[in-house]
C-alpha cells in the first residue's frame, strides 16, 4: 500500500516519536506490512520538483494514494487563505493541496492531536487559524466536512496524541494495511479503539498513592498527581501506562501529569496545566464514569485510612519508608 | 541571469524554499523563504507562566528538549531560582540525549543521502555510498534507527517520554533516580558509546576528540575508510565540500552543558564575549509588522502582514550588534576552542565539510562527558527546588540546541505571561535580509556556489549542512 505523508502546522514531533519505533523498527515494519513510503519529509530523497511531480501523478491517478497521513493542524490563516503555509515551491497554500489529496485517498489519516483537531497550534487566540482536517476541537466538520468519507468509506481516522506514541500509529497503518480496520474499530471522535480503550490511569505506578488520595504537592513528588497537579490520567483515553513509551517512560513515570492530549481541545483549558481545579475543595474533572458523591465517601474514607508509610512517601521525591513485611520471623 | 525557486526541501524539518539568481551557472544572489507561520509567541500571552512548559516544546518535535531547557532557564530566572545539582545534571543529560540523537539522525537520515543520489552515479565511491546511504533503503538505516531508539530510552527514564517531556522544571527535574535506574543509564551510554565505535568512527572516541589538525584528520581517514565518519571524509575531500557553502565566518554559542561548552561569539580566530543587549530581531524582510523594524527581544511584536510589500519569509532576522551570525556545532567548538575545528576553518572558514565535521567529532566529545555526568548524581539528594512565581518579572533562558543558539525572553506582568520571544539557532541561520540589505547567512553561504543540475544538489548539500529546523525558526 502506497503512504504520502504531508506536514502542515506541525512541529514534527509525531514523525519524530514514529522513528522511535522498536521490535520491529520503522523501516523493517514497512517492509513486513507491505507498506510502500511514497514520500515522507524527513525520510525521502526526492526534493522540489521530484516531490511536486508525484503529486501530479496521484491528483492524475497515475500512482493509487492508499494512504495519506497528515501530520500538524490545517493552518487556514490568514482569513482563512491558508497563506500562513504555503507548500514550499508551489505558491499554493498547504489547505489547497489538502483539498485535491484527500479526495485521491483510500484512507486519510490524521497523524496527532493538531491533524487530528487543531491541537496545541490552535491554542489561545489561534491567530494562524489552526484546525483539524475533519473536526475542529470536539466539533466535527472542518476543512472536510462531517459527512466526508475517503474512498474506502471512512471518516479521517484520527490518531490523537501530542506527539503518538509509535505504536499507535504503526498498528493503525497495519490495521488498515491487511484490511483488518473496521468502522467499529474507532471511538466516538474517530480515534482508533486499539489505544483510546484504554484509560492513562491503568498501569499508573502511582496507583496506592491514588487508591489512599496521597497526593503530591508540588513537581517531583510521588504521591498521586490528581487532587492538586492537575493529572487528567482517570479521564485521558490512552495506553502510555502499558505500552510505555521510549522503553520504559510515561509522562507519569517521568513525574509530571497527564495533560489529556489525546483529547479533543486538550490544549484549551481555563486553568493552568499542573494546577487541578476544585470547586468547595472537591477537584472537578473527576473520574469520568464515576458518582461523585461515591468518590467524595470513598476518597474521604481512603484518606483516613492512609498508611503512615503512604502518606510520607506521597510528598517527597525518593521513597523514605519502604514497605515492611509482616512475618519476618521463621514458624 | 536566471531566477530559479527551489522547493519543498525535505529533510529539513519542516518547510523551506529557495530562491536564486545565478549568472552563467553560478549563484549571485539568494532568498530564503520559511513559508510556515504558526504564531507560539501569541499563543504564550496570558498564560500562567509554568504553562511554557507545556507549549514550547512542542514548538518542535525535534529540539523538544532544547525549547524545554531554555523556557525553564527563563523561568528560573525570573523566580531567582537555582536548580538542584542533580537537577542540573539531568537536565545536561536530556539536553545531550536530544542533541545527540538529532546529530545523529541529521547526518543519516537528512544530510548522506544526497550522495546516494543519481547525480553522482559515475563517482568512484558512489555505489559503495548508495548502498549504505541511500534514503530509506541503506544499509546504515536499520542499526542507526535501532540505535536511535535505544538511545532515546535515555528519555524514557529520566524524562517520561521524548519528544515533548515536561520533566524539566526551573527547579531542576521531576523525576528522581533510584540506585539502579543511574546504572541503567551509564549502560545506555556505553551501549551508544559501543554503536558509535563500531559503526560511526571504528575508533575509540578518544583517539577521535584527539585529532587536532587537517593532516591528522587525513591520516585518520585513511586508516578508518571503513567507517561512515571515515567514508563522509573521503567523499568531501572528493567532492572539495570545503570549498562549498563558506558563510559569514562569524559564530556565536551561548554555551551548553552549565557552560561545559562556553559561550561567545567567534570573529576571525578571536573569541569575543557575548553581550546580550546587542541582540536584536529585524522584520524588514519578514511578513510581519510592527512600531519598531529593529527590537531588541523583549520588545520585539509578532504581528503577522501577510502580502507586505519587500517582504519574502516568515522568519524574522536577527542580529548580533547589527551582524549576521551563524550558529552551530561548529560556534560551539569554535568558541569551546577545539583544536581540530579552529585548524579547519581558519583554512577554509565555515563550509559544508566543517559544519558536518564538527558535528560529528560532538558526538565523540559529549559522550564520555555524559558518563561523567551520570557518575556524579547523588541518589538521596534532590532533584527539584522549588519557589514562588513573582507577578512582575522578567528572565531569559539561552541554550544550545542542535543546531545552535536557542533564546527565549519572557515578561511576566500580573501573574501572568505579558510577553514572550523565541529567537531559534535557524531564525539566525536562515534569516532574511535585514534593513541594510544584509542577506542571512544562508543566503551569504548560497552566493558563488555552481547550479549545474536541475535539482541543484550543492545548494541542497549547503542547505542541509545547517541542519536546519524549519519549525523552530518562525514558530
Amino acid at each position: 500500500m502506497n503512504i504520502l505523508w504531508l506536514q502542515s502546522g506541525s512541529c514534527g514531533g509525531c514523525s519524530m516519536s514514529l522513528l522511535n519505533a522498536e521490535v520491529p523498527s520503522l523501516y523493517e515494519l514497512f517492509k513486513l506490512a507491505d507498506l510502500n513510503l511514497l514520500w515522507h519529509p524527513s525520510l525521502s530523497e526526492a526534493s522540489h520538483q521530484e516531490f511536486l511531480d508525484l503529486l501530479q501523478a496521484v491528483l492524475t491517478d497515475e500512482i493509487p494514494l492508499d494512504i495519506l497521513c497528515l501530520e500538524g493542524s490545517v493552518i487556514c490563516g490568514p482569513k482563512g487563505s491558508g497563506a500562513f503555509h504555503q507548500l514550499a515551491g508551489t505558491q499554493q497554500s498547504m489547505l489547497h493541496w489538502l483539498k485535491l489529496l484527500t479526495a485521491k485517498a483510500q484512507y486519510v489519516v490524521a497523524v496527532g492531536s493538531c491533524a487530528a483537531f487543531g491541537g496545541i497550534t490552535a491554542a489561545g487566540e489561534n491567530i494562524a487559524e489552526a484546525t483539524g482536517l475533519q473536526y475542529d476541537g470536539a466539533l466535527l466538520g472542518s476543512v472536510l466536512d462531517a459527512n466526508w468519507r475517503s474512498k474506502a468509506g471512512f471518516p479521517v481516522i484520527n490518531i490523537a496524541g501530542c506527539p503518538t506514541h509509535p505504536a499507535w500509529v504503526t498498528n493503525t497503518l497495519v490495521q488498515i494495511s491487511m484490511n483488518a480496520l473496521r468502522l467499529e474499530d474507532l471511538d466516538e471522535f474517530h480515534r482508533p479503539r486499539s489505544y483510546t480503550n484504554h484509560l492513562v490511569h491503568h498501569g499508573c505506578p502511582r496507583n496506592e498513592f491514588y487508591e489512599y488520595k496521597a497526593s503530591a504537592g508540588k513537581p517531583a513528588d510521588l504521591g498521586c498527581m490528581m487532587e492538586h497537579c492537575g493529572c487528567l490520567g482517570t479521564q485521558a483515553r490512552a495506553d502510555c501506562n502499558t505500552h510505555l513509551w521510549n522503553g520504559s517512560g510515561s509522562c507519569l513515570r517521568g513525574g509530571y501529569p497527564c495533560i489529556n492530549c489525546t483529547a479533543p481541545a486538550f490544549e484549551q483549558i481555563k486553568h493552568a496545566f499542573g494546577v487541578t481545579p476544585k470547586i468547595a475543595g472537591i477537584p472537578i474533572g473527576l473520574p469520568s464514569d464515576m458518582p461523585k458523591a461515591w468518590f467524595v465517601a470513598l476518597a474521604s474514607l481512603s484518606k483516613a485510612a492512609t498508611p503512615e508509610r503512604v502518606r510520607t512517601n506521597a510528598v517527597v521525591e525518593q521513597i523514605s519508608i519502604p514497605p515492611s513485611s509482616k512475618n519476618r520471623g521463621r514458624k | 541571469m536566471t531566477r530559479r525557486i527551489l522547493g519543498p526541501f525535505n529533510r529539513v524539518e519542516g518547510d523551506l524554499e529557495v530562491q536564486f539568481e545565478s549568472d552563467a551557472g553560478v549563484i549571485t544572489q539568494a532568498w530564503v523563504n520559511s513559508s510556515l507561520f504558526r504564531g507560539f509567541e501569541r499563543i504564550l500571552v496570558g498564560k500562567v507562566p509554568s504553562d511554557a512548559l507545556v507549549y514550547t516544546p512542542r514548538i518542535c518535535g525535534i529540539c523538544s528538549v532544547a525549547q524545554s531547557v531554555a523556557a525553564a532557564q527563563a523561568l528560573a530566572q525570573a523566580q531567582g531560582l537555582t536548580p538542584t545539582l542533580n537537577g542540573q545534571l539531568v537536565t545536561n543529560l536530556i539536553l545531550a540525549c536530544e542533541n545527540l540523537a538529532d546529530h545523529l539522525t541529521h547526518f543519516y537520515l537528512f544530510f548522506m543521502p544526497d550522495f546516494a543520489r543519481e547525480v553522482y552515479q559515475s563517482q568512484p565511491w558512489f555505489s559503495d555510498t548508495a548502498q549504505r546511504f541511500k534514503a530509506q533503503s541503506g544499509s546504515a538505516h536499520g542499526e542507526v534507527l535501532k540505535a536511535r531508539a535505544e538511545w532515546l530510552h535515555i528519555t524514557g527514564i529520566l524524562a517520561g517520554k521524548w519528544p515533548h517531556s515536561l520533566s524539566i522544571q526551573a527547579g531542576g527535574s521531576t523525576r528522581a533516580l533510584e540506585a539502579q535506574e543511574k546504572l541503567q543509564l551509564l549502560l545506555l551510554i556505553r551501549q551508544f558509546r559501543a554503536f558509535l565505535e563500531r559503526v560511526v568512527f571504528v575508533d575509540q572516541l578518544e583517539a577521535v576528540t584527539q585529532l587536532s589538525t587537517a593532516d591528522e584528520l587525513n591520516t585518520w581517514q585513511a586508516a578508518h575508510s571503513n567507517s561512515d565518519f571515515g567514508r563522509f571524509l573521503q567523499l568531501a575531500n572528493r567532492l572539495k565540500l570545503n570549498g562549498l557553502g563558506r558563510g559569514t565566518d562569524r559564530f556565536l554559542s551561548y554555551g551548553a552543558y552549565g557552560q561545559y561548552f562556553p559561550q561567545g561569539v567567534w570573529v576571525q580566530g578571536q573569541i569575543h564575549a557575548l553581550d546580550v543587549e546587542q541582540i536584536t530581531e529585524d522584520i524588514s524582510h519578514s511578513w510581519m509588522q510592527a512600531e519598531q523594524r529593529v527590537a531588541v527581544p523583549f520588545q520585539g511584536e509578532t504581528q503577522p502582514h501577510w502580502e507586505k510589500q519587500g517582504a519574502y519569509s516568515w522568519c524574522k532576522a536577527p542580529r548580533l550588534n547589527g551582524k549576521v551570525v551563524e550558529t552551530g556545532a561548529i560556534a560551539r567548538q569554535l568558541v569551546a576552542q577545539q583544536p581540530l575545528i579552529t585548524n579547519l576553518v581558519q583554512a577554509s572558514g565555515g563550509n559544508v565539510a566543517t559544519r558536518v565535521i564538527a558535528r560529528l567529532l560532538e558526538l565523540a566529545r559529549v559522550v564520555p562527558v555524559m558518563e561523567q555526568w551520570c557518575q556524579a548524581i547523588q541518589i538521596g539528594e534532590p532533584f527539584c527546588a522549588h519557589a514562588s512565581m513573582p507577578d512582575e518579572a522578567q528572565g531569559i533562558g539561552m541554550v544550545e540546541a542542535a543546531r545552535g543558539s536557542l533564546g527565549h525572553w519572557l515578561t511576566l506582568q500580573a501573574g501572568k505571561i505579558a510577553h514572550y520571544q523565541i529567537i531559534a539557532p535557524t531564525t539566525w541561520n536562515f534569516s532574511p535580509r535585514d534593513e541594510l540589505g544584509q542577506a542571512g547567512a544562508l543566503e551569504q553561504a548560497l552566493v558563488g556556489t555552481p547550479v549545474e543540475d536541475t535539482g541543484a544538489v550543492k545548494v541542497q548539500h549547503i542547505v542541509r549542512s545547517f541542519d536546519p529546523c524549519m519549525v523552530c525558526t518562525v514558530h
